[in-house]
């Protein structure tokens, strides 16, 4: 049945593949937890077979992974295309870090939500999560 | 020389007076605090100033304690080594970028890696897929070092490699290569990145626990001391915590307590601080706000100088003496309107310069969006050009000095630093103050109180959050890594694993995990390892099996 649309939204913040540099990782997970959002912070270094596997394990709404290193195109598609192997194609999954306005459109285009890149305020981050799940919670009941 | 304390003279009284009246006189909505959030006076006097401190405190250039420099001339000897980072792509790609900077005037190279190789992952690794080549240049094997050299005399230039968990390991291909080339590796200059402890506050390349690293880190001080005098085996480095968002203090007392807990194991190896000290090195961030960056270039040198001298009882001035790199800041930039970091570069640039930096690195505006183009590095490396030769600012040292706020600015940087030397001390030293988070959270909380300043709009970033353009497009060219590095690279290390001699791989791999299972030193049987074409993968799990990985924890 899933959760009801005001029950407190579940993001696992992730960064996927070799790149280190968490910063914007970790500003994005404190600005998500001080917005009510239940924030699950898997760290550094994962595959994408540890992030979907962590995120079904932790029933996320969402997935946000963190990509400084160019290899965005490699691993969004690997984390989509697994959620969707695990029958959880409905998690959202966004972003942000260094990837240009065309990969970002080809990502959304495979189905990525919205992804968020340098200079992207928290705050739309944090509004686009929310109306974006509530619309698939919505969406999940009818 | 006066005997009364500054603060409570006749010309105090007309100090505080005026900044009464500067209190009272119409003040822009805005928070006049340094980009850290330390707030700042709008006039400083002789009042904020000891002057009877200034031989034991600011002292001359070259003497200590080096507030003014670390060279009685400084850029009337010699200008400041024009060192951009730079890699991308294959050996081969790079090469030819390298050959292009030292056409256009660079003075020093310095490798930038990709992620598997700074990672310790040959480019064929599973987890290597989708990385290789992206944020520097693939370096698996020594035959990828002879090719990132080729055609470059490495007996004749200065090399800066910016890499950490497997440093010794690339070291030794670096050596091993020159060696090819008939260098004798006594006469190798250069600089090896090899900070591990920032990696765990901030980088995140780390590849063993913390004491092995430890380990692998006196091994190659200790190596250089006795084998390459004029190479310098760390850059303790502030840049990355400053890109991790950590204050300017922050920076400046994590990289010198990093510093001190080098000096310590290196002595516990029973190295003698003189014959170490001189050669280590550090890299600090240049960022936008200019007097801040000046003052913790000055406090720096100070605070070293004296822990050195007195703290650890070295007697050779050249020990005293703190030198660094300096690259403007990456985290300044941005990607909306990014012709604006080629003002912003210029103007951290300049900051570095008159405060009194050895090397430094310029960044190209086109970063935010991808590794730059040869023209936006060009631009980059004639930015520190223009410095040189045209403003005048080197032919005078230190010409800040007795600037009334810079003088108080680092003071009050070096009394902050203490504060936080305490605060390590109190936690045991860096190395347990690291394994108990406490330089990662102080870090992570600096950043992210900055963004909410941001977002607030008590802190501008012109094209972000004023001054937006909102339909702007991108217009500059941007560098493209294709797929087919990573297929080359591939089959490259496919020929390489056939036709090297494999006995005397397995052998070296072999000898290196016994020598790591005791205490010897690594650095020959790495320079083994890299003349059999071991490559980094091979080598780093010989050791890893030895050692154990690291997996940090996932706090935010």
């Amino acid at each position: 049945m899933g959760p009801k649309p005001d029950e407190r939204i579940r993001v696992l913040v992730a960064k996927p593949g070799l790149d280190g540099h968490d910063r914007g990782a970790k500003v994005v997970a404190n600005a998500l937890r001080d917005a009510g959002m239940e924030v699950i912070y898997t760290g550094l270094h994962q595959t994408p077979e540890m992030i979907v596997s962590a995120a079904v394990q932790e029933d996320a709404d969402v997935v946000a992974l963190s990509v400084l290193s160019g290899a965005h195109m490699t691993l969004f598609p690997r984390v989509l295309e697994l959620l969707r192997a695990q029958g959880a194609g409905d998690v959202l999954v966004t972003g942000g870090g260094i990837i240009g306005k065309e990969d970002m459109e080809a990502l959304e285009k495979l189905g990525t939500g919205k992804l968020f890149g340098p200079g992207s305020s928290t705050q739309d981050a944090v509004e686009y999560i929310r109306a974006e799940v509530r619309q698939r919670r919505g969406r999940n009941r009818s | 020389m006066s005997t009364s304390h500054p603060r409570s003279g006749a010309a105090t009284e007309s100090a505080q007076k005026h900044k009464d009246r500067v209190a009272a006189a119409p003040t822009r909505d805005a928070d006049f605090t340094t980009l850290s959030g330390d707030s700042v006076d709008a006039v400083y006097t002789p009042a904020d100033v000891d002057a009877g401190r200034y031989d034991a405190e600011v002292g001359a250039p070259g003497s200590f304690p080096f507030t003014r420099g670390p060279y009685l001339n400084m850029y009337r000897g010699r200008l400041f080594t024009m060192r951009q980072f730079s890699g991308f792509g294959s050996a081969r790609e790079s090469n030819a970028r390298y050959k292009f900077l030292l056409s256009q005037g660079g003075t020093g190279l310095s490798v930038a890696f990709d992620m598997p190789t700074l990672m310790g992952l040959d480019a064929d690794h599973a987890r290597a897929e989708g990385e290789v080549g992206r944020c520097g240049v693939a370096i698996s094997s020594l035959r990828d070092m002879e090719t990132l050299f080729d055609g470059i005399p490495l007996q004749d230039v200065s090399t800066s490699m910016t890499i950490n968990g497997p440093a010794a390991i690339i070291w030794a291909f670096y050596i091993a290569a020159a060696e090819k080339q008939g260098a004798d590796p006594a006469k190798l200059r250069g600089t090896l990145q090899n900070d591990i402890l920032k990696e765990y506050i901030a980088q995140k390349e780390y590849l063993f626990p913390p004491a092995p690293s430890m380990r692998l880190v006196v091994d190659t001080i200790e190596h250089a001391t006795r084998h390459m005098p004029y190479f310098h085996p760390v850059s303790i480095s502030g840049y990355h915590i400053r890109e991790a968002g950590s204050t300017a203090v922050q920076e400046l007392a994590f990289t010198l307590a990093d510093g001190f807990a080098y000096v310590e194991a290196a002595i516990e190896r029973g190295l003698d601080v003189d014959d170490f000290a001189p050669r280590l090195s550090f890299f600090f961030n240049a960022h936008s706000d200019f007097f801040e960056e000046i003052c913790k270039y000055r406090a720096a040198r100070r605070i070293w100088a004296k822990r050195l001298r007195d703290r650890y009882g070295a007697k050779d001035p050249n020990s005293w003496r703190l030198r660094f790199h300096t690259q403007t800041a990456g985290c300044s930039l941005t990607a909306q309107q990014p012709e604006n970091n080629i003002v912003r570069t210029a103007i951290q640039a300049l900051s570095g310069v008159l405060g009194g930096t050895q090397s430094l690195h310029t960044n190209s505006m086109d970063e935010t969006l991808a590794l730059p183009t040869d023209h936006a590095a060009k631009i980059a490396l004639r930015t520190q050009q223009v410095i040189a030769y045209e403003t005048g600012v080197t032919n005078v040292v230190d010409p800040l000095g007795g600037s009334y706020f810079i003088e108080a600015l680092t003071d009050r940087h070096e009394r902050a630093a203490e504060e936080i030397f305490q605060r390590i001390g109190q936690l045991g030293g860096m190395v347990p103050a690291i394994e108990a988070g406490y330089p990662q959270r102080e870090i992570g909380r600096a950043a992210y109180a900055y963004q909410r300043a941001l977002e607030a709009k008590r802190k501008i970033m012109v094209g972000v959050n004023e001054f937006v353009e909102t339909d702007e497009t991108v217009q500059i060219p941007i560098l493209v890594i294709e797929k087919r590095v990573e297929e080359e690279s591939r089959r490259d290390l496919a020929a390489l694993r056939r036709d090297r001699d494999n006995e005397r791989v397995r052998r070296g791999l072999s000898a290196l995990r016994d020598a790591a299972r005791g205490s010897a030193n690594l650095m020959p049987y790495l320079l083994d390892c890299a003349r059999a074409y071991a490559t980094v993968g091979e080598q780093v799990e010989a050791l890893q099996d030895v050692f154990g990985g690291y997996r940090e924890p996932a706090v935010f």
